[in-house]
């Protein structure tokens, strides 16, 4: 019992010890522009690891490039103008959330364009359905009848 | 005759047509975004104990030149070395080296060992110049028109294949 305290308790002081971020890098004195630095790092993709941004990566391009887009915050400018910077070198390819373009249009469109078919499609089949009625049954043979009296009488005669 | 009920098996076999393409796509390749664009203007002092640093003066003389990016930590750099070589031996254009985040001994060292098939180098320490043109792993191979503009850009180790297939071709346009 004894064992296990003290295991839980070194636990809990590892998870205390965690750092609420281990980058190596300099941050901003100015905690607000920190934090515009960090919404901003958090748009842009990692070239190294690809499908991570580089506020997540540990990458040492990553680092580099927070580096600068802190460096820019500093600066004074915007997310538009250091997502310019970094576009004007690396492409669309460096935002997690690509622009509207015409070469993305479908990528953009295509969840509306699919609904918009399927939409179309089903409408289109309830209307169909719709226009011819179910045909009635064919009334029951002579023989189906007599068939069907016996099981109804069975099962209330009871 | 009805073939509404084929058009699913049309739609499918337009999406699998879509995405069979898709799967030969390479994603690790990121196009380059300068292509066409001048240079980016830096100049970087030269590989510890070589004199001619680089800068981008040096790829505007109106020539056809290559710059290769490499460090000496990085693997396929090693395996594309002696198409570096062979390029420098034939002389069909000037070829540069930029050495991207390298401590000065270890970059040193492997030109020593390796061969130096560079004309002029520059010693990008903090990867900020590298930044400039677009790198985003090492080896990068860039070609510069005479009008002092990327041209092309290869991403990985240079192989006679690549070299056969799309850079040699490309030098040869460029030099047209």
């Amino acid at each position: 019992m004894k064992a296990l305290i003290l295991a839980l308790a070194l636990v809990s002081g590892l998870a205390l010890a965690q750092p609420s971020d281990n980058r190596p890098e300099a941050h901003l004195a100015d905690p607000a522009l920190e934090a515009k630095a960090r919404e901003i790092a958090k748009t842009i993709r990692c070239l190294v690891c690809q499908n991570q941004s580089i506020e997540d990566s540990n990458a040492d391009l990553a680092r580099d490039l927070r580096t600068i887009v802190r460096e820019r915050v500093q600066a004074g400018d915007g997310k538009d103008a250091v997502e310019a910077y970094l576009v004007a070198r690396y492409g669309d390819w460096v935002l997690l959330k690509p622009p509207l373009r015409a070469r993305t249009f479908l990528l953009w469109l295509g969840p509306a364009i699919f609904f918009v078919f399927g939409a179309l499609g089903v409408a289109l089949y309830f209307r169909k359905r719709r226009a011819q009625p179910v045909p009635a049954a064919a009334p029951l043979s002579a023989a189906e009848n007599e068939r069907l009296k016996g099981l109804m009488g069975r099962d209330g005669g009871s | 005759m009805r073939i509404g009920f084929l058009l699913p098996a049309l739609v499918f076999a337009l999406l699998a047509v879509a995405l069979g393409v898709g799967l030969t796509l390479k994603p690790r390749e990121i196009p380059s975004a300068l292509i066409d664009k001048p240079i980016p203007d830096f100049a970087l002092p030269p590989v510890q104990g070589r004199t001619a640093g680089l800068s981008s003066g040096d790829l505007r003389t109106g020539e056809v030149s290559m710059v290769n990016v490499f460090a000496s930590w990085c693997g396929p750099c090693r395996t594309e070395h002696p198409i570096l070589m062979d390029i420098a031996k034939a002389g069909t254009l000037p070829l540069h080296g930029l050495n991207y985040k390298d401590k000065p001994e270890a970059a040193a060292s492997f030109l020593r060992s390796l061969g130096d098939p560079y004309r002029r180098t520059g010693a990008d320490r903090d990867g900020r110049v590298s930044i400039e043109w677009g790198v985003y792993g090492v080896p990068e191979t860039f070609l510069i028109d005479r009008q002092g503009r990327i041209a092309f850009k290869h991403v990985g180790p240079l192989t006679p294949e690549v070299m056969e297939r799309t850079i040699n071709p490309k030098i040869a346009e460029l030099k047209r």
